[in-house]
C-alpha cells in the first residue's frame, strides 16, 4: 500500500476484520481462436483484500473479460489467478463460484423463484440446512434495505429495478462469499436509483469488507465507488492503477486523462464523502409518539420539520411540523418515498439530492440505513470552500 | 339415435376410456422424448436443422400410411397404434421445446452457471422451469392431434373410439352407419376437450407464478 493510499481511503474506522481475501492476476492472457490479438494480454495485477477495485475502460477494452476469468466463466489462454493465495484451477469450476459472488446487470434474478428461492441458491448449493438458509435470507434482505416478511415471497417481476438489483447483490453475497464479483452492475437503472444502489454497496461494504471487483465503462461511477481503479485499454493493458484521487490529480497520460474527462475539479466533488461534512443534529420522531410533544421539541430546537424513525432507527419520512399538528400520534411512512444520503455518498450526490428536495438539505444514514443527521447547503459550500483553498495551495507547491 | 347409446352404453364408456388411456400414455412418453430430444439439439446447434427438416417431414407422412408401415414390425393390435400415436406426438413437443429452450436468456444461464450451478442443475431448475410454458403449449397441441391419430390407429385393431367410426364406414346404408360414426366422432372430439381442460389445469399448477402469463 503507498503512503496517498494509507491517508486517502476514507476510513480511520476501517480497521475491524477483513473478509475478503486477496486476487492475485499474474499474465494471465486470453486469446479467441481466430482473433490477431488477444482480447486481453498478459495483465498482471493485484487486488488488496477488503478493497473495491473498478475496471473501467472503453467497450470492448477486455475489461469484463478479465472479470469472468476471475471465476472462470472464461478460462485464461495462459497465466495464473490466484484468490487468497490458490490457484483458481485447484477446484472444479462450480465449487470455485459457489465461493465467489457474482452479480450481474440487473440482478439478472431468476423469473420463476421468489426472491428467497434466488437468494437460497447458492447456500442450498453448499448443502446447507433449511432453517439456516431461511435465516440468512432474513439478514441478507435486511442487510439490503427489503423488508423481509413483506419480499421474501415475491417474484422478480413484482419488484422494481432497483429491488431486483439488491436482490442481485443479496444473492451474490449469499454464502458470505469473500470475492464479489460484479459486472455493470447499476447499469439498468434510472440515475437516482443508481445513486441509490451505490450508496447502499458502499455501506454494506464498510460492514462486510470483502474483496469487490467491479466492471464499469461509467468514470464517475468508478471514481465513486473505488478504493483504487484500473483504467483498461484495448487488451486489457493498464493504463493506470491507483487510487481515485490519485487518477483524478495526476493522469498516467493522456489516454486516461482523455477518459476521466474534463471538469476533473468538479469530479473532485465526486471523491468528497459526506462523511467529511459537518452534519447538523436534528430533532427526530418515532412511529407512534406523541405528536405535541415532538412539536414542542423541534420548536424549541427551531427545527421546522422533524425526521421520523421506525423502531430500528431508520428514517422513514421528513414532514414538517404543520404536516404533524393535526394527527395525535407519528404516522408511519413509505421510506422508499424518504430520499436519503449514505455517508459515504458524494458531495456531487448531496448536491443533486438537496436540490431535489424541499428542506434545503438531505438526511444522511450510515450502517443499516441508521439515522446519523442531516447536511445542508451551507456545510457543503463550507466544505466545498475548504477543499479549494486546499487544492490550490497543492498546486502551487506542485506547480 | 339414443337407444343406440343406451344399448351400448358399457361398451362405448371403455371404449371412451381406452382411447383417452392410449393417447394420454402416449402423450406422456412422447414428451419425455422430446424434451430429451431437444436438450440434446440446444447443445448441438449443427442438428438443428436435421432435427425441424425430420419434423417437417415426418408431419407429412399421413398416419394411415405409417400405420400401414408399422405393419410388419409391430403386428396388429395396440402396439402399433401406440407407437404411432407416439410418433406423431412428438413432433410438435420436439419444435416448441426447441425454441423454449432456446428462448431462455442467455445471462440467466451464465448467471446460474456463475452460482456455481453444474450444466445439469441449471437444466433442471433454470431452462426447463422457463422453457415449461412454451413446452406445454406444445403438448397441448400435440394431444389434440394424437386423439384423432389415435382413432385412425383403430384401423389396425388398436384401442379406442376409432372402431365405430371403420364399423360406420364400412356399414354405409346399413341401420347403424350414421349412429356408429356420430358415436366414435363426438366421442372423440369430448375426449379431447376434457384432456385440453386436464392440460390447462396442469399448466396453473406447474408454472411458476414468477412467469405466467
Amino acid at each position: 500500500m503507498t503512503a496517498t493510499h494509507e491517508t486517502s481511503t476514507p476510513a480511520a474506522d476501517r480497521d475491524d476484520a477483513i473478509s475478503g481475501a486477496e486476487i492475485r492476476l499474474e499474465d494471465v492472457v486470453k486469446k479467441y481462436p481466430g482473433q490477431k490479438s488477444p482480447a486481453v494480454d498478459s495483465l498482471s495485477l493485484t487486488i488488496p483484500a477488503g478493497e473495491i477495485v473498478m475496471f473501467v475502460g472503453p467497450s470492448g477494452c477486455g475489461k469484463t473479460t478479465s472479470l469472468k476469468m476471475i471465476n472462470r466463466l472464461i478460462e485464461p489462454t495462459s497465466g495464473t489467478i490466484r484468490i487468497d493465495g490458490q490457484d483458481v484451477r485447484q477446484q472444479s469450476p462450480d465449487q470455485l463460484r459457489r465461493h465467489v459472488g457474482y452479480v450481474i446487470q440487473g440482478g439478472s434474478l431468476f423469473p420463476h423463484m421468489t426472491v428467497e428461492k434466488n437468494i437460497a441458491i447458492v447456500p442450498k448449493l453448499l448443502g446447507w440446512d433449511s432453517a439456516r438458509v431461511s435465516e440468512r435470507v432474513n439478514d441478507l434482505l435486511d442487510l439490503v434495505g427489503l423488508d423481509p416478511a413483506k419480499y421474501r415471497g415475491r417474484y422478480p417481476r413484482e419488484l422494481s429495478g432497483g429491488q431486483q438489483q439488491r436482490v442481485g447483490v443479496a444473492r451474490g453475497l449469499a454464502a458470505d462469499p469473500p470475492v464479489l464479483l460484479m459486472d455493470e452492475p447499476f447499469g439498468a437503472v434510472d440515475p437516482i436509483t443508481r445513486q441509490r444502489l451505490q450508496d447502499e454497496l458502499l455501506s454494506i461494504q464498510r460492514e462486510l469488507r470483502k474483496t469487490i471487483v467491479c466492471v464499469t465503462h461509467d468514470i464517475d461511477e468508478a471514481i465513486k465507488l473505488g478504493d483504487r481503479i484500473v483504467i483498461l485499454r484495448e487488451g486489457a493493458d493498464i493504463a493506470q492503477y491507483d487510487t481515485p484521487e490519485n487518477v483524478l490529480a495526476a493522469p498516467a497520460d493522456d489516454f486516461v486523462s482523455d477518459f476521466v474527462g474534463s471538469g476533473s475539479t468538479l469530479k473532485q466533488l465526486s471523491l468528497a464523502r459526506v462523511a467529511e461534512v459537518e452534519l447538523s443534529e436534528w430533532t427526530t420522531a418515532r412511529v407512534g409518539e406523541d405528536t405535541a410533544e415532538v412539536i414542542a421539541r423541534a420548536e424549541q430546537a427551531g427545527h421546522g420539520a422533524v425526521v421520523v424513525l421506525d423502531g430500528r432507527g431508520r428514517p422513514l419520512g421528513w414532514p414538517w411540523l404543520r404536516q404533524l399538528r393535526n394527527q395525535r400520534t407519528v404516522p408511519t411512512y413509505d421510506h422508499e418515498k424518504l430520499h436519503t444520503l449514505d455517508s459515504r455518498a458524494t458531495l456531487n450526490d448531496a448536491l443533486d439530492t438537496m436540490l431535489t428536495s424541499t428542506h434545503g438539505g438531505a438526511v444522511v444514514t450510515g450502517d443499516r440505513d441508521q439515522f446519523l443527521g442531516v447536511v445542508d447547503f451551507t456545510s457543503v459550500t463550507d466544505h466545498m470552500r475548504q477543499l479549494e483553498q486546499a487544492a490550490e495551495t497543492g498546486g502551487e507547491a506542485r506547480g | 339415435m339414443w337407444d343406440f347409446i343406451t344399448e351400448r352404453r358399457e361398451q362405448i364408456a371403455y371404449n371412451t376410456f381406452q382411447h383417452a388411456n392410449l393417447v394420454i400414455q402416449a402423450v406422456v412418453v412422447a414428451t419425455v422424448i422430446a424434451v430429451v430430444l431437444a436438450v440434446v439439439i440446444t447443445r448441438l446447434p449443427r442438428l438443428e436443422g436435421l432435427a425441424n427438416a425430420l419434423s417437417a417431414i415426418g408431419l407429412t407422412i399421413p398416419s394411415f400410411a405409417l400405420v400401414g408401415l408399422l405393419l410388419p414390425l409391430t403386428g396388429i393390435g395396440a402396439i402399433t397404434a401406440f407407437v404411432a400415436v407416439t410418433f406423431y406426438a412428438v413432433l410438435p413437443i420436439l419444435r416448441n421445446a426447441v425454441v423454449g429452450l432456446q428462448g431462455v436468456d442467455k445471462t440467466l444461464l451464465e448467471s446460474s452457471r456463475g452460482m456455481g450451478m453444474s450444466e445439469l442443475t441449471s437444466l433442471w431448475r433454470v431452462r426447463l422451469p422457463l422453457a415449461w410454458p412454451v413446452i406445454l403449449a406444445g403438448v397441448r397441441v400435440s394431444m389434440q392431434m394424437s386423439m384423432g391419430v389415435a382413432a385412425i390407429a383403430a384401423y389396425v385393431l388398436g384401442p379406442g373410439l376409432g372402431g365405430y367410426i371403420f364399423t360406420g364406414l364400412a356399414q354405409v346404408g346399413g341401420a347403424n352407419a350414421v349412429n356408429y360414426a356420430v358415436v366414435g366422432t363426438v366421442g372423440v372430439v369430448i375426449v379431447a376437450l376434457i384432456a385440453d381442460l386436464l392440460l390447462l389445469l396442469l399448466g396453473r399448477l406447474t408454472i411458476s407464478k414468477g412467469i405466467r402469463a
